[in-house]
């Protein structure tokens, strides 16, 4: 176990190290989060940071050495995200792989796989999306049709994926595919795959999102071919691994190789968003009703931040376990949806423009990140089946 | 900007007196206690109170100067959740805050009532006069020899052995302690009280200076750090409160069938309970982290704003859950037999206790969002 001391010292060097190389702002829009990639300008701009956040030995800090990363004890990773934060430097934008798939392949995968796309995942070179949602299946996960059929040794994939984050820059795709659509129960006929993007018959069209950006494509498989490797596990056994790589998304299981995954946007740059600015002729600052509802918010963010805290006290969980790790997603980002909508609408006139316009305030910052919150309250599962997850799990209603 | 603490630590202490406390409350207040104690003129069974002074816990936060056990304030707040969670009203709130505000003065005179306190007797202070938590003006005085005024929503009075009451004097605040047998039955009037496991009277008061100790120091200081710390602990009762309240729901929702469905299987009722325990979650996060802020001298910057915090959340919480309480068991929620009522009721009594929501968080805006 690493020391306070040696902690302390970690935690200066990384500091010191961000300060000195924080990319100078490029002049063009950055995304708000890993969703909103929709320039190739954005994507290397963000893939050497990516690469130089790796190669200074801030990401995959807790991975196994051999596949790129330093076999550290979690906490310096923990340590590092937090100064990533603290100084406000960009993305580390290939989250799908830092995030679910990178930790899922290094959970179960075979010496193999794990040869073959941590490193990838890290320093960037191999982007990876994620093939889940389906045009008529997507909070219904277990009813996806796109097909896989086996053979000899390759898998032939019919149907079309939607909603896929970055789906036009990918190397790979975790892809959820039916390889029996006659199995008794809907989920034992569904299979898991590592599956590459850049073959004959996956086509990626670019679809454009409520904030006027590019950043998700529908993905059309039309008698795509990939090699049989490509299967993860057993067939028929994607489900399970479909629903552990959902508990790395929604920050139920620990595993993340660290990085921001977005822009992180704290109640005091709200606050900062709006002072000065008037109403009814004084500060809006000092309108009782603004301060109320200020607070309201202020006081939702605080508990869900000694929340995350009070999760590892286990005396303070015994009322209604679970609770808070399966909740926090969907606290946060409610919670992060409300304050953006507020912050907008505290904005008297100027809460009416937009990106383009030379008097948005901070230029449509909040405009664009209250829409970008929809990301997350209807990505990795809507708050409503999150709503449904935690009234079964937690409270035992039925289903 | 600053916006306090979000650290949060909870030491064994805590943790064995949570469940210590936890199964105590149960086991002297289950449900049909709980009852048979709401048209109950005393309120309360004496000898809850007693096993409660043998553990220790009316000197709980008070100095072992004075026969406590100086385990600090944040002792209380498992405490008091557990009390919420079982509703088992005692006076032992009153009294605790009593010791609280005669110890925060620093008069030297406190001291003799502090450890009369530790011992088991019971206490209470007199802090309003009018509908106004936030008011600082005092009408009640010592003048010409007099103590003369009245008091509302003197929570306990009636076993009080001690009563403080604060008033003017010479045109600062002082604190005049009396002996509960010093006011007449004629000059106290029972309060109905809306949450009827509490108790509390009005009383006017015509006694001789003579007769009353006169605590001074710093009593503006100490009367308004004993309401917030009031405030927090009245957050922890009503966050046990809901998590019983939300416990109740949760049983009907998967007992009572509709449509030839049970009930918690409709997302209508469904979610909202899943909101009522995001709001539990949120509280209990604040009350803990109030805790770990409190500390026995001056009130911390980060200390006011986690009680502020911790209050506004949590009556709100309450109030919701008990609400929703009502509906959710539909008529059945509408009878006085329905657990449902005794929820509503102390989250309707709790909000206002201390200041409301809407109190505290106009407090918390200034600490916040103005240059000190
Ligand atoms: C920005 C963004 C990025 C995304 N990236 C990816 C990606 O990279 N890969 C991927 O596979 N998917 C991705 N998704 C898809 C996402 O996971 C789905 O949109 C989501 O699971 C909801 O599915 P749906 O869109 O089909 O909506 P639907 O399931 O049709 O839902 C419509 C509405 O009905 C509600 N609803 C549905 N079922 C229930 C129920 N049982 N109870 C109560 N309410 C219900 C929902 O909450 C929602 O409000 C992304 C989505 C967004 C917004």
């Amino acid at each position: 176990m690493a020391t306070q001391q040696q902690l302390e010292n970690f935690r200066q060097d990384v500091a010191a190290w961000l300060q000195a190389n924080k990319p100078a702002d490029p002049g063009f829009l950055l995304p708000q989060s890993f969703m909103e990639v929709g320039s190739e300008q954005q994507l290397d701009f963000l893939r050497e940071w990516q690469y130089k956040l790796w190669s200074a030995g801030y990401l995959g800090m807790a991975w196994p050495s051999e596949y790129g990363g330093q076999g550290a004890e979690p906490v310096f990773q923990s340590i590092a995200d937090k100064e990533m934060s603290r100084a406000a430097v960009p993305i580390a934008f290939n989250v799908i792989g830092l995030g679910w798939a990178g930790p899922l392949i290094n959970d179960v995968g075979t010496e193999e796989e794990k040869s073959l796309y941590l490193k990838g995942i890290l320093t960037g070179e191999d982007i990876w999306c994620q093939g889940f949602s389906e045009p008529d299946h997507g909070s219904d996960l277990g009813s996806a049709q796109c097909r896989a059929e086996r053979d000899g040794d390759e898998y032939v994939i019919n149907g079309s994926k939607i909603w896929t984050t970055m789906g036009n820059y990918a190397k790979y795709m975790i892809l959820l595919a039916r390889t029996n659509p006659n199995a008794a129960r809907k989920y034992d006929g569904l299979s898991f795959f590592l599956s590459p993007m850049k073959v004959p018959g996956i086509d990626p069209q670019p679809i454009r999102k409520l904030t006027g950006e590019y950043g998700f494509t529908q993905t059309y498989f039309n008698d795509a071919r990939i090699p049989a490797s490509c299967l993860m596990g057993e067939e028929g056994k994607g489900w399970q691994l479909a629903m552990q790589t959902l508990q790395y998304e929604r920050g139920a299981e620990a595993g993340a190789a660290g990085g921001l995954s977005m822009v992180r946007i704290a109640f005091e740059d709200m606050i900062e968003s709006l002072q000065g600015k008037q109403r009814d002729g004084s500060e809006v600052l000092q309108d009782p009703v603004v301060r109320d509802e200020l607070m309201q918010l202020l006081i939702e963010d605080k508990a869900i931040s000694i929340g995350e805290k009070r999760a590892h006290i286990g005396a303070l969980n015994n009322d209604f376990r679970m609770a808070l790790p399966l909740s926090t997603k969907l606290r946060w980002t409610e919670h992060a949806r409300r304050m953006r909508q507020a912050a907008v609408r505290l904005q008297g006139s100027d809460g009416g423009l937009y990106v383009q316009d030379p008097d948005a305030v901070q230029g449509g910052f909040w405009q664009r990140a209250y829409m970008q919150s929809f990301s997350a309250t209807i990505g990795g599962g809507t708050s409503q089946v999150q709503a449904n997850i935690i009234a079964e799990h937690v409270l035992g209603l039925p289903k | 900007m600053d916006f306090g603490k979000t650290q949060i630590s909870f030491s064994e202490e805590q943790a064995m007196l949570l469940d210590a406390a936890q199964g105590m409350c149960a086991d002297l207040s289950p449900i049909d206690q709980v009852r048979s104690l709401l048209e109950d003129d005393k309120g309360y069974d004496e000898n809850a109170w007693r096993q409660m002074v043998d553990m220790g816990w009316t000197g709980l936060a008070l100095p072992e100067s004075s026969g406590g056990s100086d385990f600090g304030l944040g002792a209380l707040v498992p405490l008091f959740e557990s009390l919420g969670k079982s509703l088992l009203t005692t006076p032992l709130m009153s009294t605790v805050l009593a010791g609280e505000c005669l110890r925060r003065t620093g008069d030297v005179g406190a001291h003799a009532f502090l450890e009369q306190i530790a011992a088991g007797a019971k206490a209470t202070v007199a802090f309003v006069e009018t509908d106004d938590w936030g008011a600082q003006h005092l009408d009640t005085r010592i003048e010409a020899g007099r103590l003369q005024g009245s008091k509302r929503h003197v929570a306990d009075a009636a076993d009080a052995d001690i009563i403080v009451i604060p008033a003017m004097s010479e045109g600062t605040k002082v604190l005049a302690v009396l002996s509960g047998n010093q006011i007449d039955a004629a000059c106290r009037s029972k309060h109905d009280v809306l949450d009827a496991t509490r108790r509390a009277q009005s009383i006017t008061l015509d006694i001789a200076e003579a007769d009353v100790t006169v605590i001074a120091g710093d009593v503006d200081r100490a009367l308004e750090e004993t309401q917030l710390i009031g405030a927090l602990l009245v957050a922890a009762e009503s966050t046990g409160a809901a998590v019983s309240c939300l416990n109740t729901v949760v049983d009907y929702l998967k007992t009572r069938k509709q449509f030839g469905k049970l009930i918690g299987s409709y997302q209508a009722l469904k979610h909202p309970s899943v909101d009522i325990l995001c709001a539990i979650e949120s509280s209990k996060s604040l009350i803990y982290q109030a805790a770990t802020e409190l500390h026995s001298d001056k009130l911390s910057r980060d200390a006011r704003i986690a009680c502020h915090m911790a209050k506004s959340k949590a009556s709100e919480t309450l109030m919701f859950a008990g609400d929703r309480a009502v509906q959710f068991h539909g008529g059945m929620g509408f009878t006085y037999e329905c657990d449902a009522q005794l929820y509503l009721r102390r989250g309707l009594w709790a909000q206002q206790a201390f200041g409301d929501p809407m109190h505290h968080r106009k407090r918390l805006a200034a600490l916040i969002l103005d240059a000190e």
